[in-house]
């Protein structure tokens, strides 16, 4: 099973804007409630109340500094969870055939009866998208909601993923990345989406929007002429002028 | 990467056993009975115990059947395999050795070709991973043949043939060195690449996405043991070769052929460790650690 | 290739049950899904008018919450001496005897010796009844050290504020400029709304010292100096005056611009020129004759002066221009202090110039103003503004609040289409809020609602001798506009018998010994004082909350409240309700799982605490109990006849909303339909709503007003001006001598900027500021699993500057002092940081043993607190006095005029952050080692 399917059906992933991304971790915790209850084993926590608390997350938000060479230093939030890569080398080196990518829609799982917890596949994946349970000795993974995004159970509008439908600032998107017509194809188009280490060769499904150019204003605008053209100098000028304009009024 | 114990002795003990199940199967030393079961027990106990200690990490020990099904795609499977038959065919061979005083010369090499390839298929479980570049080298199977090899010549008895390897093996030790301390930089991924953002500006980590640790950081970040990196390659450079070829060099002496492979494994293992404890995976970038 | 086969459509619950969110103060509709009796899963509620389906991490993280090992078990008597956490559990009986044993005796003799103060309370207009009926002056809840500054800027401009007062039109604004914010206060619609922006791809503007969260996805980020934000708008307003970028039309139609001042001097010198009937005077330029202001067809003059007997009186319009648009509000002028370039600043005025009237929009929407007059089109300047405390929580907070809320009035975009709309039941002036009460009357109720907005020196709350009424001196001279009261100084004035002695401190959520109080050490002595007879000062302290706080170890008595998920509640129009700016919305919770403890929700016992004293209010004549706990009460209580706590399902079959009789089956109703109500305004109503006569009138229907209140946007603050006056030694009234010349300085009528009171701080130079974390709320995330581990301990974080001047590094220690004391704290390097200010996250450090943490817990080895460097009062100026910590109109705690020293540190000994206090006995131990949290099979 470790084989990659030679294409899927649909590449469905996410779309994470991180010119909207404002760092809240609320899809950090919204996945941890809905993948603790679901599938497979909950996510757990050791030393939940003490002093090296440590759990299992399908989903973190980093947060970085860039400084350009010019103008002030910018913070970006950086949400991370698995890309559920074309080239997944996560699914080939597993040993047992408990990972491996989806025909269907390509989305990448642990079929977690048949994980024996040997670890390998994080260290294949380039971006920590991987946690090794400690309760439970299996590896843990965004399964992209596997049981929202098809469940019956739920109105057709909230089968998406739960990191998609609690982000409060719209800046996660899910659909078929691989139906150039899908409005997530779309919004990279128009923005520039991007892979992250497209140099590792594993063809994230997923992509990043970058941010827009930022500290634009004083470029973009006259700072005197026509907007700012003073109507007079002195307070006496201005109500002279207030009496024209009123006028015309 | 974590320098756990159960991989550090398997990769140490296991590559020694079946370096060790190599020779034999060559007939080097040309041993039967219980001279012979003993180097088999030696073998045996080296590699089984290797392979034992490597279940030590798993979630699930229980489930590692199942590691035999994807010899297709994974290392690790095939690694499994390469190591079952290499102890099956050797455990026929040896039974023939030792009870029968039958040598199946066939069977012996290829119990010697599985030995080493299943050296060679650990070397790849490391090797393949892009995300590790001090591991993803050629020098890295090449590493670990070169070891498994010289230890092997060495518990073997083989003066003449330890000699030449414990040099190749001195060679490639201080080459992979050299080249694993570039591997990083020349992989062309630094937090730019890993963030997308790189060119806007230079780009550090800021806040982690948790206070405290996880799973991530405990098995890939291992920053505290590096600080004695240089010292321990002296140390491990110095038990593995240096010493094993003075003692090789003085007359023959049993004592010292213990020391020799005792301090070979000791120096064996202290490399393994730096070979964990320095690699550096790409996912610490993510958080501002290698 | 054969792959598994899994179950794609898995049951995800038993059962949804809907309710209201409290894992903030943002109050979001949420899902609960149920499986075997059990929470399962907590999502957003898709229909709810506040969050539409989105939730945050604390939202999400109710089941931790709900589970918390940290939940009080059973009512508690203290044992050991005040501050150790030693307690025996009691049955509910003892707990109300005892209580109601402290309490009675001072409801039918001395009321003002209870003191009754509420923190995250989501119940005040209950809480205040209460207090109102029990008879004490000492009511309020935590406004005062929160935000009372934006609150009563806006309502004394504008008759609406942000937040719960106002939004942004988030659908049609182009251009959006943010100031500092707490980010708890509307958490999910400033996010959706800024998606909605970003979705557009139009600007958002961040004006904040720090840039995270918001201010990262900000376009442009101005770090500016904080304190300075008054300074900064208003040379907006120069140069957007001085380029004549302003909205005559509407300045002249809807603001008090045109109103006439008196000029003569005198005891009504600057208040405005009024008709017999009261109303205030414009020109009008039809007839150039002064004319009262809603006079049916008047088109006030926004130029003319009107003479008279020999004097000039001018209309504000003029007084505006000759404020603002001198030279010393020139960007280059402030340039300097307020750490952004001049051309910055004039290309930010641009901009917004730009958006306002280039920009401009307009919706098909007739509508008829107040002075009678049919628009056909509703015109819109798409520019909006949203602050909180980032410029609050300062001295001059006030006052920069009023100038925030004056630039938007001058560019004409509040309450049009892409500016800023009013949330029912706002627009509100003035004249529609209370006046402040205070009487003494033992065994009676108060002789009125105890906050409320004075008019002058008449309205404020000091007795004959000139003696405050209140404990917390709110409404006197010292900060005569403190509509919110002064929590932060309750208890350094009852530990110091300061204006009297209290008998009982009864508070409710609120954690006064540790992070909600400036001087925290101080606090706790102030709390365990005893007098020379080796009593307590503060003789008994009674303290209701649902989880294991700091707080807990100081009280006497302790209530245990319940968690959210189990209890009733009522977001109500009558109180701070989560309307949104096309409709009016209220909501309940109700108890979707049963306690497991032995507690109770805290309103329902004050119901029989109530009962028991046989409060009025309470009662019925003979005595009888008018309702039996809290569910009773939101139901069949009426605070004016057809107006209960809930708008909702009213009249006998449930159709009737805003006013109807009470209907017995409202709770149900509310519950079938997700927990809340939605009263839409209609089409043609839902701009320009303070002059608006569809909407006037629809909100007179809904019970919101009982008459239309149509208004004047008010650039001048009258009543500003009375104090102002009294100060000048008018009228009966007067303040004491010593704080004449800050009256007159500080209560100037139109927006002004002023350095905050730096006296005592010299050497003390950078700025030192705390934001929350927008995963937690207050001091609740460390007692849930999940969001600890995303902020368990908390550095300091430097800019760049700093951290090169004093040598250090990521994870190196400094000493952080201030005039008041010092703490000694891990730093962390931040680039996009204004380059002289420090900050950390609020309330993240922990009191070991508080909170059910074991006591190595990183929260309370390596977490700390700003507070122990901010004093309530400033130190002693020339005279030997200590004047307030805080804004001189509205008592609001300046907690973000912190001013510091930071020195590089050997890290403690025990590497852990100073000052250090002894651990705290826990009342429910500590929480278990893992979790795996699943409950369903």
């Amino acid at each position: 099973m470790t084989q990659l399917p030679q294409s899927t059906e649909r590449k469905m992933g996410l779309v994470i804007d991180l010119d909207t991304c404002v760092g809240c971790h609320a899809c950090v915790i919204s996945c941890k409630g809905w993948n603790t209850e679901n599938y497979g084993a909950p996510l757990s926590d050791q030393d939940a109340y003490g002093s090296n608390p440590s759990g299992t997350f399908l989903n973190r938000v980093h947060s970085y500094e860039v400084q350009p060479e010019q103008g002030h230093a910018q913070l970006i939030h950086f949400p991370k969870s698995c890309l559920h890569c074309e080239d997944a080398p996560c699914v080939t080196v597993c040993p047992t055939g408990a990972s491996y990518k989806r025909v269907e829609d390509g989305i990448v799982l642990v079929n977690e009866s048949d994980c024996i917890g040997c670890g390998l596949c994080a260290w294949s994946c380039p971006y920590g998208a991987r946690e090794l349970d400690q309760a439970e000795g299996v590896m843990k993974k965004c399964t992209l909601c596997v049981d929202r995004i098809y469940n019956d159970n739920l109105p057709e509008v909230d089968r998406i993923p739960s990191c998609v439908r609690t982000c409060p600032a719209g800046a996660r998107h899910f659909g078929d990345l691989g139906d150039p017509d899908s409005d997530v194809s779309k919004l990279v188009a128009e923005r520039g989406g991007m892979d992250l280490m497209p140099e590792m060769g594993t063809k994230p499904v997923n992509k990043y929007l970058p941010p827009r150019p930022k500290d634009t204003v004083e470029e973009q605008i006259d700072i005197l002429a026509p907007l700012l053209a003073p109507v007079a100098e002195e307070p006496k000028g201005f109500l002279g002028w207030l009496d024209k304009t009123l006028e015309k009024l | 990467m974590h320098p756990a114990p159960s991989v550090i002795i398997f990769t140490t003990l296991s590559g020694l056993g079946f370096g060790l199940l190599f020779f034999l199967g060559l007939g080097l030393p040309d041993v039967s009975g219980w001279v012979a079961f003993v180097f088999f027990a030696i073998a045996y106990a080296l590699a089984v115990g290797g392979l034992m200690a490597s279940t030590f990490h798993l979630g699930h020990p229980e489930r590692a059947w199942k590691a035999f099904t994807q010899w297709k795609t994974s290392w690790l499977s095939r690694e499994g395999w390469c190591a079952v038959l290499a102890l099956i065919v050797m455990g026929l061979y040896g039974l023939g050795v030792i009870f029968l005083g039958q040598r199946w010369g066939l069977l012996g090499w290829l119990g010697s070709l599985f030995s080493l390839a299943t050296v060679f298929t650990t070397s790849m479980i490391y090797t393949q991973l892009k995300t590790i570049p001090r591991w993803n080298m050629k020098l890295t199977p090449a590493m670990f043949l070169s070891f498994s090899l010289a230890g092997g010549a060495l518990l073997a008895g083989q003066s003449a043939v330890a000699l030449p390897l414990l040099l190749v093996a001195a060679l490639v030790q201080i080459l992979y060195w050299r080249q694993g301390d570039r591997a990083f930089g020349a992989s062309g991924t630094d937090l730019g690449t890993a963030t997308g953002l790189g060119q806007r500006g230079a780009v550090r980590a800021f806040e982690p996405p948790h206070t405290g640790t996880n799973y991530l950081l405990r098995e890939f970040v291992h920053v505290v043991g590096r600080k004695h990196a240089e010292k321990l390659r002296v140390i491990a450079f110095g038990l593995a070769f240096v010493l094993p070829l003075v003692l090789l060099v003085l007359p023959f002496n049993h004592v010292f052929a213990l020391l020799a492979v005792l301090s070979h494994l000791a120096g064996v293992a202290t490399s393994r460790w730096l070979f964990f404890a320095q690699a550096e995976h790409v996912v610490g970038l993510y958080y501002g650690k290698r | 290739m054969n792959q598994p086969v899994i179950d794609t459509s898995p049951k995800v619950s038993d059962e949804v049950r809907k309710t209201t969110c409290y894992m903030c103060a943002c109050r979001c509709g949420i899902n609960v899904h149920m499986k075997d009796g059990k929470v399962a899963y907590i999502e957003g509620n898709r229909d709810h008018p506040v969050n539409k389906g989105v939730l945050c991490a604390k939202g999400s993280a109710g089941i931790m919450q709900v589970n918390a090992p940290s939940r009080l078990r059973k009512p508690l008597r203290r044992v050991g001496p005040r501050g150790s956490g030693e307690f025996r559990e009691i049955e509910w009986d003892e707990a109300l005897s005892t209580a109601v044993g402290w309490l009675n005796e001072l409801h039918e003799t001395a009321p003002q010796k209870l003191a009754f103060f509420t923190g995250r309370d989501q119940s005040q207009s209950f809480t205040s009844f209460w207090a109102q009926n029990f008879g004490t002056p000492n009511y309020a809840a935590h406004g005062g050290f929160c935000s009372v500054n934006m609150a009563a800027g806006g309502i004394y401009t504008m008759g609406g504020a942000f937040w719960e007062f106002g939004q942004p039109d988030w659908e049609h604004t182009k251009l959006f400029m943010l100031f500092g914010v707490a980010e708890d206060h509307d958490s999910n619609p400033i996010k959706m709304g800024l998606g909605k922006i970003k979705a557009r791809g139009a600007r958002v503007i961040g004006v904040n010292p720090i840039r995270s969260g918001y201010n990262a996805v900000a376009d442009d980020w101005v770090g500016i100096t904080p304190g300075t934000d008054g300074l900064f708008i208003l040379s907006l307003i120069h140069v957007l005056m001085k380029a004549g970028k302003i909205d005559l039309d509407y300045l002249a139609r809807y603001t008090n611009a045109p109103v006439l001042i008196n000029a003569t001097e005198g005891a009504e010198k600057g208040l405005f020129l009024r008709d017999a009937d009261g109303k205030p005077l414009v020109i009008d330029r039809v007839t150039g004759e002064p004319t009262a202001f809603d006079k049916p067809g008047v088109r006030p003059d926004l130029s003319a002066t009107y003479e008279k007997d020999g004097v000039t009186h001018r209309p504000v319009f003029h007084l505006m221009a000759e404020k603002y648009l001198t030279d010393e509000h020139a960007p280059e002028a402030v340039a300097e202090r307020c750490g952004i370039p001049a051309d910055r600043i004039r290309a930010i005025a641009a901009e917004i110039a730009r958006v306002a009237f280039d920009e401009a929009i307009e919706l098909d929407h007739e509508w008829t103003d107040f002075r009678g007059e049919t628009h056909s089109k509703m015109v819109g300047r798409p520019v909006s503004f949203h602050a909180m405390r980032g410029i609050s929580a300062h001295a001059n907070g006030f006052q920069t609040c009023r100038a925030l809320h004056v630039l938007q009035i001058l560019l004409g975009t509040v309450e049009v289409p892409g500016g800023f709309r009013f949330k029912p039941p706002y627009p509100k002036p003035v004249e529609a809020h209370p006046t402040p009460h205070g009487d003494r009357r033992p065994g009676r109720p108060l002789n009125g609602p105890h906050l409320g907005f004075p008019r002058g020196p008449e309205d404020l709350l000091l007795d004959d001798c000139g003696t405050p009424q209140r404990i917390d001196k709110a409404f006197t001279w010292e900060n005569p506009m403190s509509s919110h009261g002064l929590m932060h100084m309750v208890i350094s004035n009852a530990a110091a018998g300061d204006p009297y002695k209290i008998d009982t401190l009864f508070m409710y959520m609120a954690n006064m010994s540790w992070n909600s109080s400036m001087n925290t050490k101080g606090v706790m002595e102030m709390l365990t004082a005893k007098d020379d007879d080796g009593n307590y000062v503060i003789p008994n302290i009674i303290y209701s909350d649902a989880y294991s706080s700091e707080m807990v170890a100081y009280a006497d008595l302790i209530l245990p409240d319940t968690t959210y998920l189990e209890r009733h509640d009522c977001i109500s129009l009558l109180d701070r309700p989560i309307c949104e700016a096309d409709a009016a919305a209220d909501a309940i919770r109700w108890p979707v799982i049963e306690p497991d403890r032995d507690v109770r929700g805290f309103q329902s016992v004050l119901i029989e605490l109530a009962n028991r004293m046989n409060l009025p209010g309470f009662t019925h004549e003979g005595g009888t109990p008018k309702w039996k706990d809290y569910a009773d009460y939101i139901v069949n209580h009426e605070r004016r006849p057809g107006i209960g706590p809930l708008a909702g399902f009213r009249g006998e079959d449930g159709d009737k909303e805003g006013r109807g009789e009470v209907n017995p089956e409202q709770l149900n109703r509310y519950i079938d339909n997700g927990g809340f109500y939605v009263a839409h305004i209609p089409e043609g109503a839902d701009y320009y709503k303070p002059w608006n006569t569809a909407y006037q009138n629809w909100a007179v229907d809904m019970g919101l007003y009982d008459s239309p209140q149509p208004y004047l946007f008010q650039l001048y603050s009258e009543p500003m001006r009375k104090f102002q006056l009294a100060a000048e030694g008018y009228g009966d009234r007067q303040p004491p001598d010593h704080l004449r010349q800050r009256i007159k300085d500080n209560l100037d009528p139109l927006p002004i900027w002023y350095e905050t009171d730096q006296q005592g701080n010299e050497g003390f130079t950078v700025n030192a500021l705390t934001q929350r974390p927008m995963a937690m709320y207050h001091s609740w995330g460390t007692q849930n699993a999940w969001l600890r581990q995303l902020h368990g301990r908390n550095p300091l974080y430097v800019p760049t500057k700093l951290m090169r001047e004093h040598g250090l590094q990521d994870g190196d220690w400094a000493k952080v002092s201030s005039p008041h004391g010092e703490i000694t704290v891990p730093v962390m390097e931040m680039a996009a940081l204004n380059d002289n200010t420090v900050w950390t996250w609020n309330a993240i450090g922990k009191r070991k043993g508080a909170w059910a943490l074991q006591e190595d817990a990183p929260e309370a080895t390596k977490g700390f607190l700003l507070n122990h460097l901010i004093h309530e009062l400033l130190p002693a100026k020339g005279d030997g006095m200590r004047w307030a910590n805080s804004d001189p109109v509205t008592g609001q705690a300046a907690w973000f005029d912190l001013k510091v020293k930071i020195e590089k540190a050997e890290a403690p000994t025990d590497t852990q952050s100073q000052p250090e206090f002894d651990p705290i006995l826990s009342p429910v131990g500590t929480g278990p080692k893992d979790l795996a949290w699943k409950v369903g099979k």
